[in-house]
């Protein structure tokens, strides 16, 4: 019996009127743990009952506390009648599982029913007591500590990364279940509610596991995702990086951690075993991988194989996890000169890899595989050094069908389902792992081509419309470096060179990790503008957030690219080929969307760049979000150029002219506006640029199948090649129009979507968390593409300026971390979500934080650090009037599509061994002794900010700090964020994941003011359950806040609509830093105001 | 093409002090955005007419969920829906509760009945305050009465601290609900050129001086019925020895001498010296008659138009300034401390006092 959890109900309040004739309530709770059920007395006629029950003790196996949440019912008690239930109250037990994170939970929750909302609080003490040693359990995890978190957490370390894990689980959704049409529509949604909060657990736990036996102790940049598949059963599945973490203040870590002055520096070509006995000790199988049997690989292109049953993946084994030796089946990989020494891994490894890439990669080193397939990292953020070059976004999609796959026997009779599910569905969680697998497959060849031996920002989502499913995982390629990693890992020989010259740390990592004459696709290369020794690309898409330390020029803007695509309507297999037929055309217009807006703006990188492609019944909308910067490094981006299809014709060419002035006047304008004033260079100085083996242009217009004829249009002028835009047609026209109308935001505001904003410093502590759902119904039936898209664009330019009109009073202020996630919930409606959260800084940019603030700050606490030395473009500023350097099209990313697929036959495999697991170390044993003593500062500190902002669970330290708290206001406020940090603030402590999904129904629509007053109140009702849940766990804030779903259905002449929202983030207890500025400006200045505190 | 559902949720509650207000004022959405156009944040911010009624529909949802809350602020403060900082939460229930001079100067000593909330669209008519915001103000009155009734204490104690005003507002109802709770008649043509703040004020004298709770404070603490209403309701002992003032008026030798004696004190002060005497005695007899009357619930009704009708319209139609008045009064009432004969020295100062008092506020166009 390794646990006991107890639970005591003290009181309630505001709680709803359930007597009509006596205008109270005579509520009792039942609390419910498993099996076990206790209740407390009935208070009667009291809407703030006082229960003060007897302390509930619920004895169970950790692996169920894992599982399972702690379920409070408020019941209304009736003699005559059944007792009328008034909500519940769903409580995660899973952070008091972990010795770090809270101790208790207590507090206020908000009484939670489907149909009615929230209904008056209840307060809850909530303790669990262990019994045996945490690490010693096997079935369950506890201890492994989740993080949202996409960057190493403050106050951690890492001391070891040891790379992805996954897992999935799939069930039946109680919503699609016979019974369904029996039970009432509350019973219904807290089946549903009740199983995704059991599957979550269950998820965590697995991989919680995975996580022990690759002898980490944490996840970090966990993230969870919903499937509702509707009658195919619901899935939920998650990734997350596996980390050996270490809390500052411990000193016993120095031990098992070699410091890096003293580590072997990287040894090329251990022998895998030793490798893997250095990481896990003896006790860890090989086999510790997802259970997730390797079946197939998708064509390079990701207009995948849709499907169908007679392609290659119906002929796997449906074997175990560690059947990995069959040989794949789909040609493309030739494993056997690869597998010499590695077995069924290596080949594994290799058989997705073209073949030329596999001479060079097994002639460069013996292949190290560690347990972990893929070399993927959720994280977007890194400790300085870990990055050392990027390629480019690597992406992947796929089209699948859902039922047909997993359960063909159920056919039409799927309503009337009285099957045993598990019977039929035994092997689904395996079908799912293998799609994902095959994506995975994919993403990971493609950053092969990139010369990249690992993925970083990596994330997986889906879109589903009734039976089709769209997969997407996407990332950034990337070569790690290898002094962060375990020796013997990493194949050294074949990029020593980089290593063996370091690269200024600034500008490494835009240098190109492919080699420049086998380059994966047309691209300019030129010389670092800032080292001037190593290649960089003209442009650089990306998914991760601006390394701390990269040299930015002015500052950065959102930018997005948005476009429709109708479809017709079908059915089964025929609308999955119609989709996967569009997708890269869809892919392939959006990066085009994205580059034209980069160069309009002078911009020539993208971070944080998210694309999601969501899938309608008779269209597919496309969305790509990311931050563009102007990389100090990379080449000033040349301009826009209009040109004519038919010169000759005068009118026509005054057409162009004019065009061709409004879009140098708009990038003039926008250089302005962002404060682009690059250093010119002359070419002497620079070197040269390199020559170019193909000089041309591509170009980039609508119609993809017109554009081989331009190709070889010579489109340079002089040495400044220009981007070229043909007008031959309205369609482009409306693209270069759709190219001017994204107003900039207005003075004041910044926006973007990674983390912070390149360029902007000095951030104030004020802080607005924010979401926001708009939904259009397209009325007009004989809508066009262009129409479509000129709506949607519309849609999202409104929804910003509304955000930058509501926000107005907190100006100058940026919105970060936009997130825009669309969906077409049904035939003609539209649905953008956006969550975001507005920081205001300082107007006086001036005063730049001092450079050496990011070093000082250790590995784990960059990213918000933005310390762009901007001296040093400077240093390299010759003030040449020279035109802007050669720019063209430079294709970083991969999107497999058709349109842009390269040939990737020769391209050397410089990284043919993944790095699984990355030492990551800090950096001088001084700093760490400073970090241990400012660790010790900051919880002194804690105590006394305890007290004002009173994190402190209400339940029964309420009389000692609410009277003086808030003064009127007894609830502790809660920041929420989407971001992995307050500015303002030090976070001292992370209590636990918030992981939390909700349904919320009515029958009243039209009295719950409509969609719009449904969907607000439940919105709001969201962010108080979260928020009442940190609160009760000790904390005050909320980070890396999300919202993974907001499934809106809605049925206006019914009266009724149904919502599902889920949302995550790490809770937090953060203080104010302001009186520990000067410790974290400088390592030299932290010993003595520790002293001096 | 048509927006279904806009919705924008703050972590933070994000409401605009300008917006509230306009909802509070009774203000459509439609009417709302038109009045924001012309107040001109487009122009101060570059914004499209949708993204305008966009917010303003935010916020109005907003309002709307918030007003429940605020309909028992102390609920506002612990409740978890909404996350507003503590000023903020004051600055929402202060505004909530603020009301229109016009409007509640309609209602004033009105019962707080079904019956009166029917006249509202009337007298939104006929004070331009809308009837929405109308109803909102009349509601408010009425929770007020209704949980101040059941409760023991200091009237403007307790609708602070259960309603959580300010000391201005809180005694501002406290004057509604005293002068609703005894009927005071307001709506008299004679009595259209007072305002609400007059009324406050002097309802603030009556509650202060006249009551049993004004009463408990200083001289009856031992006395064991700490009633119900001490605020509310007017002190019954001392509105039966008011009587006993009839003296002054019945006993000619009395009156007499008390003319002599302010008429004394008087002459050469005021240019309306010669009215004064002339009307002495009118006036005495006035005053003097309304504290003996008192007992009577149907006079304390008529208290405020049988002071304008003996006293003020006389002085009035004489001409007397304000600081004739005061003066006049002054004397009148410190006078009847020399009498030898008048015993009633105590109840006279209460009475007089509260008079002056609201005389003063009273004299005036």
């Amino acid at each position: 019996m390794p646990g006991k959890l107890k639970a005591k109900i003290v009181a309630g309040r505001h709680l709803p009127v359930m007597d009509r004739a006596s205008d109270l309530t005579d509520a009792f709770v039942e609390v419910k743990f498993g099996n076990t059920t206790f209740k407390t007395d009935v208070c009667p006629k009291s809407l703030n009952p006082q229960w003060n029950s007897e302390w509930f003790k619920f004895e169970v196996d950790d692996e169920d506390l894992q599982d399972e949440p702690l379920q409070i019912t408020v019941l209304d008690h009736d003699t005559y009648s059944a007792n009328d239930a008034i909500g519940k109250v769903y409580i995660d037990i899973d952070p008091l599982l972990c010795t770090e994170a809270a101790s208790i939970i207590s507090g206020w929750f908000p009484i939670y029913d489907t149909i009615h909302g929230i209904r008056g609080e209840i307060n809850v003490l909530v303790k669990v007591e262990l019994f045996n040693d945490l690490n010693r359990f096997r079935q369950s995890s506890c201890g492994v500590k989740f993080f949202c978190t996409t960057s190493i957490p403050y106050s951690y370390r890492a001391v070891m990364v040891h790379g992805f894990v996954e897992e999935l689980v799939v069930n039946e959704d109680p919503e699609y279940q016979w019974i369904d049409r029996i039970r009432t529509p509350r019973a219904s949604n807290e089946a549903r509610q009740r199983l995704i909060s059991l599957m979550s657990g269950e998820l965590q736990r697995k991989i919680g596991l995975k996580v022990l036996e690759m002898g980490g102790n944490a996840v970090v940049g966990y993230l969870q995702c919903f499937d509702l598949e509707g009658e195919s059963g619901l899935v939920v599945r998650a990734i997350g990086t596996a980390c050996t973490l270490e809390k500052f203040s411990s000193g016993s870590a120095s031990i098992t951690c070699p410091h890096p002055s003293t580590a072997p520096p990287s040894n090329a070509c251990n022998s895998p075993k030793d490798g893997k006995e250095l990481v896990f000790g003896e006790e860890l199988p090989l086999s510790s991988g997802p259970p997730t049997p390797f079946r197939a690989l998708p064509s390079s292109s990701s207009s995948p194989p849709p499907f169908s049953p007679s392609k290659p993946c119906s002929r796997q084994s449906s074997s175990s996890d560690t059947d990995l030796s069959l040989t794949p089946k789909t040609g493309m990989g030739s494993g056997g000169s690869a597998g010499k020494e590695a077995g069924p891994l290596k080949t594994l490894l290799r058989q997705q890899t073209q073949t030329t890439l596999e001479q060079r990669g097994a002639s460069s080193s013996g292949l190290l595989l560690n347990a972990r397939e893929f070399p993927f990292f959720t994280l977007t953020s890194f400790p300085p050094g870990f990055l050392v070059h990027v390629g480019g976004v690597v992406s992947a999609r796929s089209v699948k069908l859902l039922d047909r796959i997993h359960n063909p026997a159920l056919g039409n009779a799927r309503s009337y389902k009285l099957l045993d599910w598990n019977s039929v569905t035994a092997d689904e969680p395996e079908t799912r792992d293998a799609w994902w697998e095959e994506i995975r497959q994919e993403i990971k060849s493609h950053a092969k081509a990139l010369g990249c031996h690992a993925v970083v920002g990596y994330s997986e989502n889906t879109s589903i419309c009734e039976e089709v499913c769209i997969l997407s995982a996407s990332g950034t390629a990337a070569i790690l470096n290898p002094r962060y990693m375990r020796e013997g890992c990493l194949d050294v020989g074949s990029i020593d060179h980089r290593f063996d010259d370091p690269s200024p740390p600034n500008c490494g990592f835009c240098h190109i990790p492919y080699d420049e004459l086998n380059m994966p696709f047309p691209a300019q290369l030129a010389y670092c503008y800032q080292c001037r020794r190593q290649k960089v690309p003209d442009v650089l898409f990306t998914t991760i957030d601006l390394p701390a330390e990269a040299a930015v020029t002015g500052k950065g803007c959102l930018i997005q690219a948005r476009l429709c695509r109708l479809k017709k309507k079908a059915q089964g297999e025929v609308n999955a080929t119609a989709i996967s037929n569009l997708l890269p055309f869809m892919e392939y217009e959006l990066h085009t969307q994205l580059m034209n807006k980069l160069k309009l703006r002078s911009m020539n990188a993208l971070f944080g760049l998210h694309i999601q492609i969501s899938v309608g019944e008779n269209m597919l909308l496309g969305l790509a979000s990311a931050t563009g910067v102007y990389l100090t490094a990379l080449p000033a981006p040349g301009g826009i150029q209009i040109a004519g299809k038919t010169p000759g014709d005068l009118n026509n060419e005054q057409h162009v002219a004019a065009i061709q002035k409004r879009i140098n006047d708009a990038i003039a304008k926008n250089k302005e506006l962002y404060q682009i004033n690059p250093p010119e260079l002359t070419d002497e100085g620079v070197g040269s640029p390199i020559p170019e083996p193909r000089q041309r242009s591509r170009i980039f217009r609508s119609h993809s199948e017109s554009s081989d004829e331009l190709s070889e249009l010579d489109l340079s002028h002089g040495k400044k090649d220009a981007f070229v835009l043909e007008i031959d047609d309205t369609d482009a026209v409306e693209d270069i129009h759709s190219l001017l109308t994204d107003a900039p935001p207005p003075a004041g505001f910044h926006s973007c979507s990674t983390e912070t904003m390149p360029g902007i410093y000095n951030w104030t502590s004020g802080i607005q968390m924010f979401t926001s759902v708009r939904v259009l119904r397209l009325n007009n039936t004989n809508l066009t593409n262009q129409g479509l898209n000129k709506i949607f664009t519309d849609l999202c330019e409104n929804l910003l300026k509304s955000f930058y009109f509501k926000l107005r009073s907190t100006v100058p202020c940026c919105l970060c971390h936009l997130n825009f996630t669309v969906a077409v919930p049904e035939e003609e409606l539209v649905q953008v979500s956006v969550t975001a959260v507005a920081m205001t800084f300082d107007k006086d940019q001036n005063q730049e934080k001092p450079p050496e603030k990011a070093t000082t700050k250790g590995g784990s606490e960059t990213e918000d650090q933005l310390q762009f030395p901007l001296e040093l473009s400077a240093d390299s500023s010759s003030t040449s009037p020279q035109p802007s350097k050669i720019s063209g099209v430079a294709e970083n990313t991969i999107v497999s599509t058709r349109a842009v697929s390269v040939d990737y036959g020769s391209f050397a495999d410089r990284c043919s061994t993944w790095l699984e697991l990355l030492r990551l170390k800090a950096h001088t044993i001084r700093r760490g002794s400073v970090k241990t003593s400012r660790r010790t500062q900051s919880l002194a500190h804690s105590v006394s900010s305890l007290e004002h902002c009173s994190p402190l669970p209400e339940g029964r330290s309420r009389s000692l700090c609410s009277s003086r708290s808030f003064g009127v206001g007894s609830v502790t406020m809660v920041k929420m964020t989407p971001l992995s940090f307050l500015p303002g603030t030090r976070i001292i402590k992370y209590l636990g994941i918030i992981n939390m999904f909700f349904i919320r129904e009515t029958t009243s629509l039209r009295e719950e003011g409509g969609v719009s007053g449904f969907l607000h109140s439940f919105i709001a009702e969201v962010f108080a359950m979260v928020r009442a849940h940190v609160a009760a766990l000790g904390g005050n804030a909320v980070v890396s806040y999300s919202m993974k779903d907001c499934v809106l259905m809605e049925n206006p002449n019914k009266n009724q609509a149904q919502c599902l929202i889920n949302v995550s983030g790490d809770a937090v207890i953060c203080v104010r830093e302001t009186d520990q500025e000067q410790t974290t400006n400088t390592g030299q200045t932290c010993g003595t105001i520790d002293g001096a505190t | 093409m048509a927006v279904e559902l806009d919705v924008f949720v703050g972590n933070t509650t994000i409401m605009d002090e300008e917006v509230y207000q306009l909802w509070l004022d009774g203000y459509t959405v439609n009417d709302a955005v038109r009045a924001r156009m012309e107040g001109g944040v487009l122009d101060e911010f570059d914004a499209t007419a949708d993204v305008l009624l966009s917010d303003t529909m935010d916020q109005y949802r907003t309002f709307q969920m918030c007003e429940r809350l605020l309909h028992s602020p102390a609920k506002l403060a612990n409740q978890l829906l909404f996350q507003i900082p503590p000023h903020r939460q004051t600055m929402l229930i202060e505004r909530y509760y603020a009301f229109d001079d016009v409007f509640v100067r309609e209602v004033l000593g009105k019962k707080l009945s079904k019956g009166t909330k029917k006249d509202l669209d009337d007298i939104s008519a006929k004070t331009g305050v809308t009837l929405k915001s109308c109803r909102r103000q009349f509601d408010n009155f009425k929770r007020i009465f209704k949980v101040v009734e059941e409760l023991k204490g200091p009237l403007v104690e307790n609708i602070r601290q259960h309603f959580l005003l300010s000391d201005k507002l809180a005694r501002d109802y406290a004057a509604i609900v005293f002068f609703a709770n005894n009927r005071f008649e307001t709506g008299k043509k004679k009595l259209q050129y007072i305002t609400f703040q007059d009324f406050a004020f002097c309802a603030g004298q009556l509650i202060n001086n006249w009551t049993v709770g004004a009463v408990g404070e200083g001289l009856c603490k031992t006395k064991n019925n700490m009633v119900e209403d001490m605020d509310v309701d007017l002190d019954k002992e001392f509105l039966q020895e008011l009587k006993e003032l009839k003296v002054l008026i019945t006993d000619k030798d009395l009156l007499d001498q008390h003319k002599s004696l302010v008429c004394t004190a008087l002459r050469g002060k005021t240019k309306a010296f010669n009215e004064m005497e002339a009307n002495f005695k009118n006036l005495s007899r006035g005053l003097v008659n309304i504290a003996t009357k008192l007992t009577n619930t149907k006079d304390v009704r008529d208290f405020f138009i049988d002071l304008v009708e003996k006293f003020i319209e006389p002085c009035r139609s004489d001409r007397w300034t304000a600081a004739d008045v005061k003066l006049y009064l002054t004397h009148y009432t410190n006078s009847a401390h020399i009498l030898d004969t008048f015993k009633h020295q105590v109840v006279w100062d209460r009475y007089m006092g509260v008079i002056k008092s609201c005389i003063f506020k009273m004299y005036h166009d």
